[in-house]
Parts: structure tokens; sequence; C-alpha cells
């Protein structure tokens, strides 16, 4: 067995191992750290079809941002764990057989792809062996992909926005800024000029 | 690729993958932020397709789908979770068997 033969079997177990735990595991915590393992894995196996960029995105964007963002969700929200383990297993049938349709439809359609022998030349974007993968993806990103590329970022944008309209909450204790009072404010109104005799004080 | 990983020992895990997320969101009926960890499972199974295809066809574009898909994962992510923080704040349960506000 060659070593990425044996590296790609060693990510794909890891992988399948732990999103199986992600959607078994009891406790929540213990499923965003699954969650975790699984993208790392998966960033290996994009590292070996050699889509370097994607494979550090995805570790970048989801053991950075996404998976943080989980942890903190689940933190923040006392889940009643005891309550949530009841009935767990009440929709296991139907899923089991659904599953199972789809897994077994995937794989036959997985094992009898063929490609066609004159795809191998019609690709849009053939990938230039002598450039790094993040180079490449750079070049056609910011040219041909330009309005692809915008409109991601505003997606983002609208997601960011989204959550914050979201989540956002006015308290009514809380001190806030008025601006206007504060423009309108005179020195008349708040300062006070006092005479003190020498030796008093006030 | 590696000179014997095939297109069909990508396709089998992202397929095996995909499954997985599928049978989460039947599984965990009680807990919607697992839920959404499948979907996000179900997504990387996409991703995972994407990339193959493109090392297999020499073709970079499906690298840059595989982008903006990471894009929408991530967008959907962070809605996805406002909404579960402002659901939880209203009715005090994350239960998805609980929301039936909207009578759907």
């Amino acid at each position: 067995m060659s070593l990425p033969l044996f590296f790609f079997y060693l990510f794909s177990v890891i992988a399948v191992a732990s999103a199986f735990m992600v959607i078994a595991s009891r406790n929540p915590v213990h499923s965003v750290m699954f969650l975790i393992l699984t993208f790392v894995n998966a960033a290996g196996l994009f590292m070996l079809a050699g889509a370097e960029f994607l494979a550090l995105i995805l570790i970048v964007v989801y053991v950075g941002a996404v998976a943080v963002l989980f942890l903190f969700v689940v933190m923040m929200l006392d889940v009643d764990l005891a309550q949530m383990r009841k009935g767990l297993l009440q929709y296991a049938p139907i899923g089991m057989v659904v599953g199972a349709i789809l897994l077994l439809e995937l794989l036959l359609a997985a094992t009898s792809v063929v490609v066609a022998p004159e795809a191998a030349g019609t690709s849009a974007l053939p990938i230039d062996n002598t450039m790094d993968n993040t180079r490449a993806l750079g070049q056609v990103l910011y040219t041909h992909y330009v309005f692809l590329f915008q409109s991601a970022g505003a997606v983002l944008l609208v997601a960011m926005i989204g959550a914050i309209v979201l989540t956002l909450r006015h308290r009514g204790n809380a001190k806030r800024q008025d601006p206007v009072r504060q423009v309108a404010r005179r020195a008349s109104e708040t300062l006070k000029v006092v005479k003190v005799k020498s030796g008093q004080g006030l | 690729m590696g000179l014997d990983i095939g297109l069909g020992h990508y396709l089998t895990v992202a397929a095996i993958l995909f499954t997985l997320g599928v049978f989460g969101i039947f599984l965990n009926r009680k807990n919607i932020i697992v839920i959404l960890m499948s979907v996000e499972l179900i997504l990387l199974a996409v991703n995972l397709n994407f990339v193959a295809f493109s090392a297999h066809l020499n073709d970079l574009q499906g690298q840059v789908f595989a982008l903006m898909i990471l894009t929408v994962a991530a967008a959907e992510a962070a809605i996805g979770l406002a909404i579960l923080v402002i659901f939880y704040r209203n009715r005090g349960t994350i239960a998805v068997e609980d929301v039936n506000t909207m009578k759907g």
C-alpha cells in the first residue's frame, strides 16, 4: 500500500468514525469536538486531492470560526441533558430505513460512475501543475469569478447583519449615549461659578 | 490526486458522510444543535464530492464552487445559531418537537 493510499484510509476512517460520534454522542459539547475532528480529517482528504487552499480554509473557517460558534451556543444555552436523552431512538427505525436506502443508492452511483474519455480534454479551467493551488485559485477567483466572489461576500454580510439583528436585545436599564442632548448642552446650564472666601470653604 | 486513490474512494467516503448527516437529522429530534451539525456534515460531503471530481477531471471550477459552498455553509450556521438563541430566549427549550408556533 502506497503512502497516499494509507493516509487516505487513515483520514477517511477517522472522519467517518467521528462523524458517527457527532450524531450519536449524548453530550452536545462532545458532538462539537467530534465535528472538529471530522473537519480536520476532511481537510486531510482535501489535501490528498490536491486542494491545499480549500483544506486550510476548511480548518480556518470551521475549526476556527464555526465550531467555536457552535461551542459558544452550546455552552451559553442551559440545555437539559436528561430531558434530551428521552425518546432519542424514537425516530431511529425510520431514519435507519431512509439512511440505508440512501447509502445503497449513493454507493451504487459512486462505484459505477464512469467518466467519458472525451470529457478529459474539455475542462473549463485546467489545473496547471506548475502553479501552486492557492495562486491558481486566486487567479481565477478575482478575474473570471469576480461577481461570484462579490456575491459570496454579500452573502456573508447579510448573514452577519441578520445574526446581529436577530440577537440584539434592547435593555431598558442600559446606559446609552444621547447625542442630541449632548450637543444641546450649554455652559450656562451646567456650570456655576462660585465665589469662595479665603479660609472658609464652601 | 495520488496515483492509486481513485474517484470511487472519495465518492464512497462522501456517500457515507452524507448518509450519517441525514441519519443524524432523524436521530436527534430533541436537539436542534446536533441537527445543524448534521447539516454541516452533509455540506462537507458535498464539498468532498466537488473536490474529488475537480481533481479527477483536472478542472479548477469544482474547487471554486466548493469555496462558495463553504461560504454559504458558514452563513447558514451563523443564522441558524442566531435563530436558535432567540428561540431559546423566548421559549426556554431547543427541542424541535416543541417548535409548533407556526403550525407547520
